[in-house]
C-alpha cells in the first residue's frame, strides 16, 4: 500500500483503532492479573483455612495430605490416620465447600442485580434463599432423602422452593408492568419472613427431622463434607455456564427491556435462562449450607467498583471473591467463640454485610445511579 | 421500499390506538411523524421496532414480515433512538456504543476490528469521540443522546427510528443531531423516521410528513405540500399560520393565541422599548 494514498482521516482512524485496541488489551491484562491474584489468594486461603482449627496441625502434614491426595507423594513422611481424616475428610472438604457456596452466591447476586437492575438484590434479600431452604425443609420432613447417581433430591427441592419464591416475589413486586426497586425488596422480606415461619413450624411439628433450625435460617457448614461438594457441583456448573453464556446480554439489559429488545436481544428468553441460572446457583448453595445472606449483595458491588460494570469480568471476579470471603467467614464462624462452639456462618456474613446493606440504602451514588 | 404497512391495527388490550394504517416508506426517505399528544406516534414506532405486536394487519421490513424476523436480524436492519436513556451501571461511552454491535457479533466471539471500527466511526460521526472513556452516567443529557445515536449507527442499520429523540435538548443540540441525520440520509441513503413535536424542526429537515390524528393517518405527503395552515390548524386544533423564510425557502409555523383579541396590537413595541431603556 502506498503511504501517500492514505488520507488524514484514514490515518486518524487507524490511530483511533490502535488506541482503542491497546486500551482494550490493557483492560484485559488488568483483568488477567486480578484473576490470577485472586486464584493464588484462593489456593493460599484454602491451605491456611485448613490449618486453622481446634486440633493443632502442622503445615507439613497439611501439605503432605493434600499433595498425597492429588497424586504427588512428597515423601515428607506418613501422617497418622486421625490427622489424615481431620485434614482431608473434615477441614479441607468444609473449606472447599464454603468456597464453592461463596462463588455460587456471589454469581447469583451478580445475575439478580444485573437482571432486576436493583443494587439491593441478592438471593437472600429477594427471598429466593429462604424459598430454597423451605423446599429442603419440606423434603426432609416428608422423609425424602438418599442419593440417586450421586445426586441428592434435596437440591431439587431447594430449586423448586427457590423458583416458587422468586415467582411469588416478582408477582408481588410488579406494579403496572414494572418492578420497583423498593417494592422488590419489601416483597422479598414478606416472602422470606413467611417462609422462615413455615420452616420453624415444620421444625416444631417434627422435632426429629430437622436437626437444627438455625442451620437453615442462618446457614452453617458444620458437619459438611465431600458428599455435599458433590451435591453442589452440578448446580454451580450449570449456573455458571448460563451466566457466562449470557454475560453480554446482561450488559445490554442495563439499558432496560425496550432498548435491549431494539438492540436484538431476545429479552424474555434471556431473562428466563438467567433467572433459572441464578436459581440453580442459589438452590445448590442453600441445599448444602442453609441460608447465608449478604455474600451475593456485597461481593458484586465491591468487584464492580474495582473492575467496572462489564459482566463477563464481573462474573469471574465475583465468583472468586465470593469464594474467598465465605472461606474466611467460615473460619471466623468456627474460631470466633472462645468456648470452641461454632457460630452459624450466616451470623458472620450478616454482621459484615448488614452495615454494607445500610450504606447502599443510604448512598446517594446508588440512588442516583440506579 | 423498505417498510410496508398493510391494514395495521395497533393497541393495548381493548384500547385501540391506531386503526387501518396503510403506507410505504422507500429507501432514503426522511419522514416526520407528527400529531398531538397521545395520538399514537410512539405506538407506531413501537410497532415498527417489533416491541408491540400488531392486533391486525402486518408490517413488512424489506420483504420480510416483522413478526417472523429473528431479533438479531431485525436489529441489523433497524435501529431505534428513544427519547431518553437511563443506564443503570457506569459503562464507558465506548462500551455503550459497542452494544450496538450486538446483533452483528457471534455469541461467544471476541470483539473484531470491524466492530471497533464501526463503533469509532459512529462516535466520530456524532462528535462523541472525546467521551470514549467517560462513563455514560456522568455525561450530560445532550452528550448521552449523541452517544445513543452513535450506538444506533454502530448497528449499521438501513432504517433509523427516532422517538422524540431531541425533545429534551436545547436548540443547538437539536440542530446538531438533525444535521447528522440529514448527512447520513443524503450520503448513505439511511431511511429516517422520527416522531416529533417540534413542527419547525420537522419542516426544516423532514421531506415527508405524516400527521396522525384520531386513530389514523390524517395527512401524509411531501413537507412543502402538507405543511399548510389549514392542515396544521386542523390536526393540532390550534390556530396556525405558515410563513416561508425568505432566504432559506423553508416553511415555518407560527402559532396564534387560542383566544384571539385578548391583547391587541400596539402594546408589544412599547413594552420592548421600556425594557431596553
Amino acid at each position: 500500500m502506498k503511504v501517500n494514498s492514505l488520507s488524514a482521516t484514514d490515518l486518524d482512524r487507524a490511530v483511533d483503532l490502535a488506541e482503542a485496541r491497546s486500551r482494550q488489551k490493557l483492560g484485559a491484562r488488568r483483568f488477567g492479573v486480578a484473576l490470577i491474584a485472586l486464584s493464588l489468594g484462593l489456593v493460599v486461603s484454602v491451605v491456611l483455612a485448613t490449618g486453622i482449627g481446634r486440633m493443632d496441625i502442622g503445615w507439613g502434614a497439611i501439605a503432605s495430605v493434600i499433595l498425597g491426595k492429588l497424586g504427588f507423594h512428597s515423601g515428607a513422611g506418613a501422617v497418622d490416620r486421625t490427622t489424615d481424616v481431620v485434614i482431608w475428610g473434615i477441614r479441607l472438604s468444609r473449606v472447599v465447600l464454603s468456597g464453592l457456596v461463596g462463588a455460587s452466591l456471589a454469581t447469583a447476586g451478580v445475575i439478580f442485580q444485573g437482571l432486576l437492575l436493583n443494587p439491593l438484590a441478592d438471593p437472600f434479600t429477594i427471598g429466593v434463599s429462604t424459598g430454597a431452604a423451605f423446599g429442603v425443609a419440606l423434603l426432609v420432613m416428608l422423609g425424602v432423602g438418599g442419593s440417586f447417581l450421586g445426586l441428592s433430591p434435596l437440591p431439587l427441592g431447594a430449586l423448586a422452593g427457590a423458583l416458587g419464591a422468586m415467582v411469588a416475589v416478582l408477582i408481588l413486586s410488579r406494579e403496572a408492568g414494572r418492578i420497583r426497586k423498593e417494592t422488590l425488596i419489601l416483597a422479598g422480606i414478606v416472602v422470606s419472613t413467611f417462609l422462615a415461619a413455615l420452616i420453624s413450624l415444620i421444625k416444631s411439628l417434627d422435632e426429629e427431622s430437622l436437626s437444627a433450625i438455625v442451620f437453615w435460617i442462618m446457614g452453617s457448614f458444620s458437619g459438611r463434607g465431600w458428599i455435599h461438594v458433590g451435591f453442589l457441583l452440578p448446580y454451580l456448573a450449570a449456573g455458571l455456564v448460563l451466566a457466562f453464556v449470557y454475560h453480554r446480554e446482561l450488559d445490554i439489559m442495563a439499558l432496560g427491556e425496550e432498548q435491549s429488545h431494539q438492540l436484538g436481544v431476545s429479552v424474555s428468553r434471556v431473562r428466563v435462562n438467567l433467572l433459572l441460572g441464578a436459581s440453580l446457583l442459589t438452590a445448590g448453595a442453600v441445599s448444602v449450607s442453609g441460608v447465608i445472606g449478604f455474600v451475593g449483595l456485597v461481593v458484586p458491588h465491591l468487584v464492580r467498583v474495582l473492575a467496572g460494570p462489564s459482566h463477563g469480568r464481573l462474573l469471574a471476579l465475583s465468583a472468586a471473591t465470593g469464594a474467598l470471603i465465605l472461606i474466611w467467614s467460615d473460619v471466623l464462624a468456627r474460631t470466633l467463640l472462645a468456648s470452641g462452639q461454632e457460630l452459624p456462618v450466616g451470623v458472620v456474613t450478616a454482621l459484615l454485610g448488614g452495615p454494607f446493606f445500610f450504606y447502599l440504602l443510604k448512598s446517594r451514588r446508588t440512588r442516583g445511579m440506579w | 421500499m423498505v417498510i410496508r404497512v398493510e391494514a395495521l391495527d395497533l393497541g393495548y388490550e381493548d384500547r385501540p390506538v391506531l386503526t387501518g394504517l396503510n403506507f410505504q416508506v422507500n429507501r432514503g426517505e426522511f419522514v416526520g411523524i407528527l400529531g398531538p399528544n397521545g395520538s399514537g406516534k410512539s405506538t407506531l414506532l413501537h410497532a415498527l421496532s417489533g416491541l408491540l405486536p400488531p392486533k391486525r394487519g402486518r408490517i413488512i421490513i424489506k420483504s420480510e414480515a416483522l413478526g417472523s424476523l429473528a431479533s438479531r436480524l431485525r436489529a441489523q436492519m433497524l435501529a431505534v433512538v428513544p427519547q431518553s436513556t437511563d443506564v443503570r451501571f457506569p459503562f464507558s461511552c465506548l462500551e455503550i456504543v459497542l452494544m450496538g454491535r450486538y446483533p452483528h457479533r457471534r455469541r461467544l466471539g471476541t470483539l473484531t476490528d470491524v466492530d471497533l471500527v464501526w463503533a469509532l466511526k459512529s462516535m466520530r460521526r456524532t462528535t462523541t469521540t472525546h467521551l470514549k472513556e467517560r462513563t455514560i452516567t456522568e455525561v450530560s443529557g445532550g452528550e448521552c443522546q449523541r452517544v445513543v445515536i452513535a450506538r444506533a449507527l454502530a448497528q449499521a442499520p438501513e432504517i433509523l427510528l427516532l422517538d422524540e429523540a431531541t425533545s429534551n435538548l436545547d436548540v443547538r443540540r437539536k440542530l446538531e443531531i438533525f444535521e447528522i441525520l440529514r448527512y447520513l440520509n443524503e450520503t448513505r441513503g439511511l431511511t429516517v423516521l422520527c416522531a416529533m413535536h417540534d413542527l419547525n424542526l420537522a419542516a426544516l429537515y423532514c421531506r415527508r410528513l405524516m400527521f396522525i390524528k384520531e386513530h389514523r393517518i390524517a395527512v401524509d405527503g411531501p413537507t412543502d405540500q402538507v405543511f399548510t395552515p389549514a392542515i396544521l390548524t386542523q390536526v393540532y386544533e390550534t390556530p396556525m399560520e405558515v410563513v416561508w423564510h425568505p432566504a432559506h425557502q423553508r416553511p415555518y409555523a407560527v402559532m396564534l393565541p387560542l383566544s384571539p383579541g385578548t391583547r391587541e396590537t400596539e402594546a408589544p413595541a412599547e413594552t420592548l422599548e421600556a425594557v431596553q431603556s
